[in-house]
């Protein structure tokens, strides 16, 4: 097994090049993804690789672009389109919801779409309340579409060749701030592809099961490890797939610590960790909770700018240590 | 002092007129400037959005407005802003995240807006504003208010749905508004000649019936004239007008732009453009101001922003405890 670190852009990169290789339908759109490498720089030098055909520079119209990769799936295309920021779905959103999600079923079976769309999401670079948000809610309440977030390098490389095999469209959001960092664990050379739907247990502790998503992830193990020195331990669970979701593993790591918390960067109120806690509620491990459930998410407010008041916007590593040693030692 | 007394009219009308537009386009990029170093030193965060080499087409506009005429504006915003004769001290504290800037530190650069001066907002999504501006145009109609709104949005965002829609609406409804194109020749990365299949943008205006014109974006006279015509055409309840005004940013498109889609050739060619060195020509020639004239009112502009900067360091940075009662208006308050 190779020990290659790489920061996400590059695992992404790398998937979509993988892609690109292996089958002549799969072409990337987006805005300023061609010369200039994307607005995070993950399509990089695809363009010089694959060229301006395939590594398709669009004008600033992201309805038109998602409509035209929808239409292009239909005719036998796998189109990969970029969102700069997944603030900017809400201008695509009548292809994505109404006809992207829908069509297959609507038609009857005799049509799908085939369609990858990556955005990045979140906060944390002070690009305020229109370029900072989680909608991940969004699109797990759509039936048809599936929706993945990577939480490290190896599982978005992983993700992305899955989710482009996938005759369904796939909502795929990247948090901006996982782009630059190295992964926690080696991404291997070559294609690998990681399920959509499974979900993966990162670590195992007797105390608490910790659910969460991309960039709480890495805070929950960061945390974790802080709390391993009082004696505190987590399980962590991340679900990698909102649509479909595997919730197995969380049942079967409830039997063991009886308390439940999930930690999301979206705002609470509506938020897609209510499934998880609702799906508890209403599932095989109800009956091993000892604890109430905690929950971590990000205020009911749009992402303010300052420094100051973006990190006091979504839950920090401090807040988790804290609310995973409440919950700990108020429920024994 | 801050903030400068509007002046409205020609900017070649007198000496007090061409000192005021030479003094708000030299405040606009020596605000830039100091908005590039305060990045630069790491006190500021987030992104900007530099409009260095633009400053002629928003005080142009301006200078043809009244002070409760209305715009809206884009990420590219500060010159709007200070045009419409924003303060400076309360702008730069928003980009430093301070209680007393304009949005209290929660919008930053993109966000700024002047309800005085009738700026309604910058606007970090493409193309947002330019609906916002004929519904405040519509507003204006309805109430009989007589005054009317520009759009300002960049050539990239002419080809968003959004720009369509708000055309037609103000074209059919006879709106007070005026489309202000600042086609600066790129959209972050993709040049107008490989996002559009026609040479001038203002030609965009024929399918919906409104009258486009094509100008030197970087010549404030020639802004100043075209908005003119547009902002009588529009009192004059006959309707919409679009403005191209051809101009083009220096700095990269935003804090990460390595400037590979474009040559430095192309860049120092269009530094040469200058509008405020061409500015500074013409009154010269005119006999409307003098080359010491022309110093102080930049020596002034300098000195302006620095007040402004060093006041804005003295603010309160923004509380984090108050955030949750700001997202909505009270009811009945
Ligand atoms: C809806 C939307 N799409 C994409 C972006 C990302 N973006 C910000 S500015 C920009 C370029 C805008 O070009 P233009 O309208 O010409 O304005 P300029 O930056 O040249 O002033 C892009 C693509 C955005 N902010 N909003
Ligand atoms: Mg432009």
């Amino acid at each position: 097994m190779s020990d290659r670190m790489l920061t996400m852009s590059e695992a992404l990169r790398e998937a979509m090049s993988i892609a690109l290789e292996e089958r002549p339908e799969v072409f990337i759109l987006g805005e300023d993804i061609g010369i200039y490498g994307g607005a995070f720089g993950v399509t990089g030098d695809l363009y010089h690789r694959f060229g301006k055909e395939r590594i398709r520079d669009t004008p600033i119209s992201e309805l038109g672009i998602v409509g035209a990769a929808v239409g292009a799936t239909l005719s036998g295309m796998r189109p990969i389109v970029e969102i700069q920021f997944s603030d900017f779905t809400a201008q695509a959103m009548d292809q994505i919801v109404n006809q992207a999600a829908k069509i297959h079923f609507m038609v009857g079976g005799g049509l799908h779409v085939p369609l990858v769309l990556r955005a990045a999401g979140g906060s944390g670079t002070g690009a305020a309340a229109q370029h900072s948000q989680s909608l991940e809610g969004w699109f797990a309440n759509v039936p048809g579409l599936k929706v993945v977030i990577p939480s490290s390098p190896y599982e978005a490389k992983g993700l992305l060749l899955s989710s482009i095999d996938d005759p369904n469209p796939v909502i795929f959001i990247e948090h901006k701030l996982l782009y630059k960092i190295p992964g926690r664990e080696p991404v291997p050379e070559g294609a690998y592809r990681i399920p959509l739907g499974v979900s993966r247990v990162l670590r195992e502790g007797k105390d608490l099961t910790v659910v969460a998503t991309g960039i709480m992830v890495s805070r929950v193990l960061s945390a974790a490890d802080e709390l391993d020195k009082d004696g505190v331990t987590l399980t962590v669970i991340d679900p990698r797939t909102i649509s479909p979701l595997d919730m197995d593993p969380v049942y079967a790591s409830l039997e063991k610590t009886g308390r439940l918390m999930v930690v999301q960067e979206a705002p609470e109120h509506g938020g897609f960790l209510n499934e998880v806690i609702a799906k508890v509620a209403t599932g095989p491990a109800l009956g091993h909770l000892i604890a109430p459930v905690a929950r971590l998410a990000g205020m009911n407010i749009p992402i303010p700018y300052a420094p100051q008041l973006e990190k006091a916007a979504v839950p920090q590593i401090p807040d988790i240590v804290k609310a995973a040693r409440e919950v700990v030692a108020n429920w024994r | 002092m801050t903030t400068a007394e509007l002046v409205t009219g020609h900017p070649l009308e007198s000496p007090e007129n061409a000192r005021y537009a030479l003094l708000t386009m030299s405040r606009i990029r020596k605000l830039e400037e100091a908005v590039e170093d305060l990045f630069g030193r790491g006190m500021m965060h987030g992104t900007m959005h530099l409009s260095i080499g633009q400053e002629a087409s928003p005080t142009g506009v301006c200078m043809a407005l009244n002070i409760s005429d209305q715009i809206t504006s884009t990420h590219r915003g500060h010159g709007h802003c200070v045009a419409k004769g924003a303060d400076l001290t309360r702008m730069v504290a928003e980009l430093l995240g301070k209680e007393n800037g304009y949005c209290g530190g929660r919008g930053g650069s993109m966000h700024i807006a002047d309800v005085e001066t009738g700026n309604l907002g910058a606007n970090g999504i493409v193309g947002g504003g330019i609906p916002i501006a004929v519904g405040a145009a519509l507003a204006s109609q309805l109430m009989n208010k007589g005054t009317v709104v520009v759009s300002f949005f960049g050539d990239g965002a002419m080809n968003e749905g959004a720009f369509h829609e708000a055309a037609n609406l103000a074209a059919i409804w006879k709106l007070p508004v005026i489309f202000v194109c600042e086609n600066n020749k790129y959209g972050m990365s993709s040049s107008t000649e490989l996002a559009f299949a026609i040479d001038n943008l203002s030609e965009r205006g024929l399918g919906y019936g409104i009258p486009g014109f094509t100008f030197d974006g970087n010549d404030v006279a020639a802004v100043y004239e075209a908005t003119e015509t547009a902002v009588k055409r529009a009192r004059a309840g006959e309707g919409p007008t679009i403005l191209e005004f051809v101009t083009y940013r220096w700095k990269g498109h935003s804090r990460s732009d390595k400037n590979l889609y474009r040559t430095k050739e192309e860049i120092d060619e269009w530094k040469k453009k200058d509008p405020i060195l061409f500015f500074e020509h013409v009154v010269r020639d005119k006999g409307l101001l003098n080359d010491e004239e022309i110093a102080e009112i930049h020596a002034l502009a300098t000195s302006q922003v620095i007040a402004a900067v060093n006041e804005a360091m003295k603010g309160k940075p923004a509380d984090p405890a108050n955030l949750l009662d700001a997202v909505f208006k009270k009811v009945n308050s």
